[in-house]
């Protein structure tokens, strides 16, 4: 009877540590009723045999570490390569408000002084060296760490800055669409305290970045209804606060907000974390159902592929948001649990993306022979071979997972390798596509 | 009874890993009679701290060397049974391909010490 209540106790204190999931304490006691079993056996009193076999089993908190070392998921945001001793939380509220109102700031003055494409364009140069001296400052980076992504940043605002786009032509778009994933990237190298080589942290920034996703968009939805009620209210007592609204409030208050998601994930809201599966379940077979309905519509109708002149973009970003959903399932996902119908289902719809996008990709093939190229086509196209890509290969891995001869660690390799491909293609649309046509 | 030969801490982590999947190797079983096995195998000699096995078998079941398996024990608690796959196999065959390197240089180095005497090196006494 005492015994019992000797294992509850255990039990109870082992599961306290985050990093050991229900079955792993399970494991463990079974280990310990073996050992008393045979301790006992030999002639031990059952409380002497305990205590030997809580003697054996090594301190809690040590187990636990090494848990925590192999499910660093767990417990990703404590396992920063930093260790880093209890800064007060209130000082880091002040370093992160003081850089989002830096952030804001300095996107403010850039509408004000500049022309209104320039600033549009140089608004991700203006806020994201905010969100990187946040980490910076967080994961105490090494000068020479700093130094780099300085560099990274300065070279795009001037390349940003000083390259004379055509206003009306769409390389100036294209370079406002593609320079964030650079910079983001750059944010990456901050995040992980320089140590840009770890599959482990390169794993732990995807996940950030899903996570930062959600609270961005949670904060602009709250934001929006606001803005909206307060342009209402103005415009019921005859005053127009649009201008207001769209030069001061939007602005500042999306620049400010990169900075406050940031810290809300690395806060640890645990509210989201629950979220990102359930976002995944409901999303995939959505997608897959939308992709099946394209591909149906391509082949009932197959002379649409000769006239949608955007569709090669739309299928794009179809791919950006399919790759999205997978990176997120693959980051959220239990690794310990055993390949099941979800994982197959994920499979299918990166099947369904590859088979899109294959007979897209030939249709327009064609069509840039018959009609030459242009900026537009080239990015769309790259985007496009780009994430086939990463998708081709994620679908063989993925399929092995799903049918149980991989590993998700193979799966994590090949997402984790894969993400300076996106920073290299983004800054050939950067830097490489406008000279070729001419900035327009 | 003479004092047990301590073994140092990071030969012990080194040599985990292929003890663990030489030991499943031979038939796949639990995390208990794993180390059961390890201590019948160096008759006592080399510790572990019981607990350490259970982190080193999560990790290899991750990058796919053991697959596992909830099974029951013979006296109806759930039990993790773990088993050595074919990746696990070929990481097994590495690893005594270079343990076996390391084993016959050091043969080599001891049979020298035999020759110009070992006991002075250890001490005298």
């Amino acid at each position: 009877m005492e015994l019992e209540q000797e294992f509850a106790r255990w039990r109870e204190y082992a599961s306290r540590q985050p990093a050991m999931a229900a079955d792993d304490v399970a494991e463990l006691e079974g280990h310990l009723h073996d050992q008393v079993a045979d301790l006992a056996a030999a002639g031990l009193e059952d409380d002497e045999a305990f205590l030997i076999a809580i003697k054996r089993m090594g301190r809690v908190s040590d187990v636990s570490r090494e848990f925590a070392r192999v499910h660093s998921e767990r417990l990703w945001k404590q396992l920063l390569p930093v260790a880093e001793p209890a800064r007060a939380e209130r000082s880091e509220l002040t370093v992160v408000l003081a850089l989002g109102i830096g952030a804001a700031l300095v996107v403010r003055l850039g509408i004000a002084l500049l022309p209104d494409e320039v600033a549009l364009r140089l608004a991700g140069i203006g806020v994201l060296p905010f969100l990187a001296a946040y980490f910076a400052w967080k994961r105490r980076l090494r000068p020479a760490v700093v130094a780099v992504l300085a560099a990274v940043f300065v070279a795009a605002g001037l390349v940003l800055g000083l390259m004379p786009f055509d206003a009306d032509g769409t390389t100036g778009v294209l370079a406002v669409l593609h320079a964030p994933v650079v910079l983001w990237l750059a944010v990456g190298g901050a995040y992980v305290g320089g140590e840009w080589r770890s599959q482990d942290r390169r794993m732990d920034f995807v996940r950030f970045t899903g996570e930062w996703l959600v609270y961005y968009t949670l904060i602009a939805l709250g934001g929006g209804v606001l803005v909206g009620l307060t342009a209402g209210i103005f415009n019921a007592i005859g005053v127009d606060a649009t201008m207001f609204l769209a030069t001061w409030v939007v602005p500042c208050g999306a620049a400010g907000a990169v900075l406050v998601a940031a810290w809300l994930v690395e806060a640890k809201q645990a509210v989201i974390e629950n979220i990102a599966p359930v976002l995944t379940l409901v999303f995939t077979p959505l997608t897959l159902a939308l992709l099946l309905a394209v591909l149906g519509g391509f082949i009932a109708r197959p002379r649409v592929l000769d006239g949608g002149r955007d569709l090669l973009v739309l299928m794009a970003l179809i791919l950006v948001l399919v790759l999205g959903l997978w990176l997120y399932a693959v980051s959220a996902r239990a690794p310990e649990r055993p390949a099941g119908f979800f994982d197959r289902l994920q499979v299918a719809m990166l099947l369904a993306a590859i088979g899109v996008d294959l007979i897209l990709l030939v249709a327009m093939a064609a069509r840039i022979a018959e009609f030459g190229a242009s900026a537009n086509k080239v990015a769309a196209l790259g985007l496009n071979l780009v994430i086939l890509l990463n998708l081709a290969r994620s679908a063989w891995l993925g399929s092995r997972f799903a049918l149980g001869r991989g590993t998700l660690a193979e799966l994590e390799r090949w997402q984790t390798g894969y993400l300076p491909v996106y920073g290299l293609w983004a800054a050939v649309v950067v830097c490489v596509l406008p000279p070729v046509f001419g900035f327009n | 009874m003479s004092a047990p030969l301590r073994i140092d801490k990071d030969l012990v982590a080194a040599s985990a890993t292929p003890l663990v999947l030489g030991i499943l190797a031979e038939e796949e079983t639990h995390g208990y009679a794993i180390l059961k096995k390890i201590t019948e195998l160096s008759g006592g000699r080399l510790a572990w701290t019981d607990g350490m096995l259970y982190p080193l078998l999560h990790r290899l079941e991750r990058t796919g060397q053991v697959a596992a398996s909830w099974g029951l024990s013979e006296t109806g608690r759930r039990r993790k049974v773990y088993a050595i796959t074919a990746t696990g196999r070929a990481a097994l065959a590495e690893r005594r391909g270079q343990w076996q390197v390391v084993s016959e240089a050091l043969d080599r180095i001891w049979d020298g010490l035999g020759e110009i005497g070992g006991e002075p090196l250890l001490g005298g006494a």
